[in-house]
């Protein structure tokens, strides 16, 4: 493949189009269910003297969707926050443990938090579309400002990126409109499309759909389905409903700490924790 | 209800509370107006007294000697101009960067004290500004010139770029700068590409409105830029400035240059005014979601 | 368990970036910003080093005596300040006495009773009021302002409080005073816009609860508004003392430039910042030159201290609502 784009380190990686030149076939493609994303061990975290978070240890699969529930207050956006290092963004913060994506430790010293991050994407609560520019400056922002320059391949991932965010219909012809200029749920498919675009390895997504109706919501719910194939999500949600409904695995975190993480549909119907018990059942949070 | 009756004060009292609290009223209001009153009336008089004076001449001609008549601040007018350029070269990188970090870096403490530092250092007053302008540029190379005027004008704008830079900053939402972070973009660049982009129209407004104020300082040129009756053919030499002119005539005994200093007032304040009244313009449409 | 290292894509990723290397701009950009912000405490310690350097010579001549003494004569090369520090103080003085009373009485009407679409307008004439040069407002002083003080205001003041020794002696028009009255009417609006950021400050509770004790609407502001922000109003009142100090090239223009002590407020007078706009440039010797830096210096200082006073009340108070006007 004689991409020139092929030697700037963001588009190497690439997990959309991966299946098709498939450079690590030998690593059995798509069917190995327990390759592990974030393998992470006895992780804990300060703000100041508080502990937000006690001596996670869990393992993400890569290539499955994972929601993390709990009530408000119990460290479930700080752990996701703590994933790409965007809690460092509050000072006076501290983590002590083991966090590895695909077996690299991402507090190593000599790490890049700013390379984390375009490793492991992340779309917010609130959408935030960049006021300023355009839906496909929105979109490329990212590759941009990395060093990427090239039209062709610009063009191309704007629109692979707006079609797996489901947008691409909807925007096609007037890509030069302002971001802010769609409708609220739109924007939040446009901030996952900016997100995609620069092709992190993993997506988080803290609370997404809180701020939509139900119509936007479900369409963001059925994008995340389609993501499940090529990407490792993890979803924070207060919502069990929509837990149950896209996510492959589920972690319960109360009081910073990781109660019960399991398959899904054994943390609904079959918890074994009474505390998880409680919180899916309605009986708190 | 009947306890509250009790307690309700005579008839004749509150009538006479009632009237006092009406006659304060009217009193505040007089106030308001006698501090808005020296705006019109200053304004009233530049406008009588300017506009006669003021013809295509002014704009176009250098100061005659006096005892002949006409002439204009053609040369005032280009070394303002020339100057506030100068000023605008020192004071918006300067502001504009420590406004950038005051938003966007530093520890709340250690920000406290520069922002302490900026207000501090915006009440000294301007001719003091002059005074180490001069050591500083006109002693050393022995002439009072264009290059210490503007140093003397952008050193006054720093603080006032800083402050003003700092707050629309900070209006910018966080959401935009994580969102620019988790898409792996290096700090420097969200800041500039994005932040400050998205907060552009304020930071545009806080330097003009800088250059509005230094535009009309006069204290800090008297011994920087000195004035000048001809064109500056060099910016290593004095120059001439609306406000010097003003000040130079206004002082002088001559009618003919009393009307001048009229008409240089007039275009001054009209500059000033306008750039004033296009910055509201300008902000109003600022709004961030 | 042993995850299987990653697959060799992603440890291309970590490893291709330059980590150290992509963070040298950032760095770079963050001291930048830093530099550029040290230059307000850089550019006060340069501005008090240089006039100290420029005045250095009188300091070691005349020592604490430049302060209190009243010669003022380059002929004979001795210099005192005591005129020049009189004229900036009493000629302030008489700014705040005016100045104080209507600004806040203004503000309080603004914040208070004003109709609301009337806010914005009175606002923007008062920041409009802020914005004339001090240079315009001294050709105004000469012109319109000192000829009806001379035949109108000063006259009438003369007949009916004469017998006061403020009042007395011969008009000339340039004056203390009308120094005082032009500096009135330049710190205002300063006046004006901070007390009316520390009025806005004061919580809804309070005039609330005035309200319900069955209070007028002008008790209303004396008892819960008025004793409510007193502190920060002082520190407003301190702000304009800082700029009235060191006013220039208005008061020049009106306050007569003679260095005399009177208490009469009809004779002229001359102040520390007038006195260097006026002579800078003519300083034939050295000494003189430095006597007039050694006045600049001791303008500065008090200006200093003034402003970190002001500062330290407002900031204190309403969490850095100050400042805000130019």
């Amino acid at each position: 493949m004689a991409d020139p784009i092929q030697a700037n380190p963001i588009s190497t990686r690439s997990p959309v189009t991966a299946p098709a030149v498939a450079p690590q076939a030998p690593a059995a493609p798509g069917v190995a269910p327990l390759e592990v994303a974030f393998a992470i061990k006895g992780f804990s975290l300060w703000y100041g003297a508080n502990q937000a978070l006690y001596n996670v240890a869990i393992d993400i699969p890569a290539r499955s969707v994972t929601a993390i529930i709990g009530p408000s207050g119990c460290g479930k956006s700080t752990f996701l926050r703590a994933l790409n290092r965007m809690h460092e963004l509050t000072p006076g913060t501290r983590i002590a443990g083991d966090l590895r994506l695909f077996g690299e430790d991402l507090y190593a010293p000599g790490i890049d938090p700013t390379v984390v991050r375009r490793r492991v994407g992340m779309v917010f609560q609130k959408s935030n579309p960049f006021p300023t520019m355009s839906i496909a400056e929105n979109v490329l922002v990212g590759l941009r400002l990395n060093g990427v320059n090239d039209r062709v391949f610009l063009r191309e991932r704007l629109e692979q990126a707006l079609r797996m965010a489901a947008l691409w219909d909807e925007v096609k012809d007037h890509l030069s409109r302002p971001g802010i200029s769609l409708s609220g749920g739109q924007q939040q498919r446009l901030c996952i499309a900016r997100a995609l675009a620069v092709q992190p390895e993993v997506l988080l997504m803290d609370e997404p759909c809180s701020s939509l109706d139900p119509l936007a919501t479900a369409k963001i719910e059925e994008l995340i389905n389609d993501l499940r194939s090529s990407y490792t999500v993890i979803i924070v949600t207060h919502n069990m409903q929509q837990a149950a409904r896209c996510s492959n695995r589920t972690a319960f975190f109360y009081l910073g700490k990781l109660v019960e993480y399991d398959q899904t549909r054994t943390i609904f119907m079959n918890p074994s924790n009474p505390q998880t018990e409680a919180y899916v059942s309605g009986r708190f949070g | 209800m009947s306890e509250t009756r009790h307690i309700q004060p005579a008839a004749a009292q509150h009538s006479w509370r009632r009237f006092k609290s009406g006659a304060m009223a009217g009193l505040l209001f007089v106030c308001a107006l006698l501090v808005m009153a020296p705006l019109f009336l200053v304004l009233y008089f530049l406008i009588r007294e300017g506009a006669s004076a003021l013809d295509w001449n002014f704009f176009t001609q250098l100061p005659k000697p006096t005892g002949e008549a006409g002439g204009g601040m053609a040369n005032a007018i280009v070394g303002t101009l020339v100057m506030l350029a100068m000023a605008a070269v020192i004071g918006v990188p300067l502001g504009v960067m420590g406004g950038i970090y005051l938003a966007e870096y530093g520890s709340d403490r250690a920000n406290d004290w520069i922002r302490f530092t900026a207000d501090v250092l915006n009440g000294i007053p301007s001719i003091v500004w002059g005074m180490v302008v001069y050591v500083l540029l006109v002693v050393p190379f022995k002439t009072f010139s264009a290059y210490a005027g503007g140093v003397a004008l952008g050193l006054m704008m720093v603080p006032l770029v800083m402050r003003t830079t700092e707050e629309v900053l900070i209006l910018v939402p966080q959401g935009y700068r994580e969102a620019g972070l988790a898409l792996g973009i290096a700090r420097w660049k969200i800041i500039t590409v994005i932040v400050v982009k998205t907060a552009l129209k304020g930071i545009v407004t806080g330097v003009l409105v800088a250059m509005a104020r230094v535009a009309g300082e006069t204290a800090p040129l008297l011994f920087t830029a000195l004035g000048n009756n001809f064109w500056s053919h060099r910016l290593s030499e004095p120059i001439s400035a609306l406000p010097l002119q003003i000040f130079t005539y206004a002082i002088s005994p001559y009618d003919d240059w009393h009307r001048q200093a009229w008409a240089g007032a007039l275009v001054l304040m009209a500059v000033i005014l306008i750039l004033n009244v296009s910055v509201r313009i300008l902000s109003r449409g600022r709004k961030f979601k | 368990m042993a995850s299987p290292s990653g697959d060799p894509a992603s440890r291309v990723a970590t490893k291709a970036p330059p980590s150290s290397g992509a963070r040298w701009p950032d760095i770079s950009f963050r001291w930048l910003a830093l530099l550029a912000a040290l230059t307000t405490a850089a550019l006060i310690v340069l501005v008090g080093w240089e006039l100290y350097r420029g005045s250095r010579q009188a300091i070691a001549q005349f020592g604490l005596n430049f302060l209190g003494s009243s010669a003022w004569d380059p002929v004979t090369d001795k210099y005192g300040a005591w005129p020049f520090i009189y004229g900036t103080l009493v000629s302030s003085l008489i700014a705040l006495v005016i100045a104080v009373p209507l600004g806040v009485a203004a503000a309080l009407y603004l914040t208070e009773m004003a109709p609301l679409q009337l806010r914005q307008p009175i606002v923007t004439i008062i920041e409009m009021l802020a914005a004339v040069p001090s240079v315009i407002f001294g050709l105004w002083g000469i012109f319109v302002l000192i000829p009806w003080l001379r035949d109108h205001l000063f006259v009438w003041l003369k007949h009916t409080l004469g017998f006061l020794p403020l009042f007395q002696g011969p008009i000339y028009g340039v004056s203390m005073l009308a120094g005082g009255i032009i500096i009135a009417i330049m710190i205002l609006p300063i006046i004006t816009s901070v007390s009316r950021e520390i009025l806005r400050s004061v919580p809804d509770l309070q005039r609330e609860a005035a309200y319900a004790l069955g209070a007028t609407h002008w008790e209303v502001i004396r008892i819960a508004v008025l004793s409510y922000a007193r502190r920060g109003l002082f520190g407003a009142a301190v702000l304009g003392l800082g700029r009235a100090l060191g006013e220039t090239m208005a008061v020049t223009m009106v306050i007569g430039n003679r260095p005399v002590i009177s208490a009469s407020l009809f004779a002229p007078s001359y102040t520390l910042a007038s006195v260097i706009a006026n002579e800078f440039t003519e300083a034939t010797t050295d000494m003189y030159l430095n006597a007039l830096f050694e006045l600049g210096l001791v303008l500065l200082v008090v200006t200093i201290l003034v402003n970190i006073v002001a500062q330290l009340m407002l900031r204190t108070l309403s969490g850095g609502a100050s400042g805000k006007v130019n």
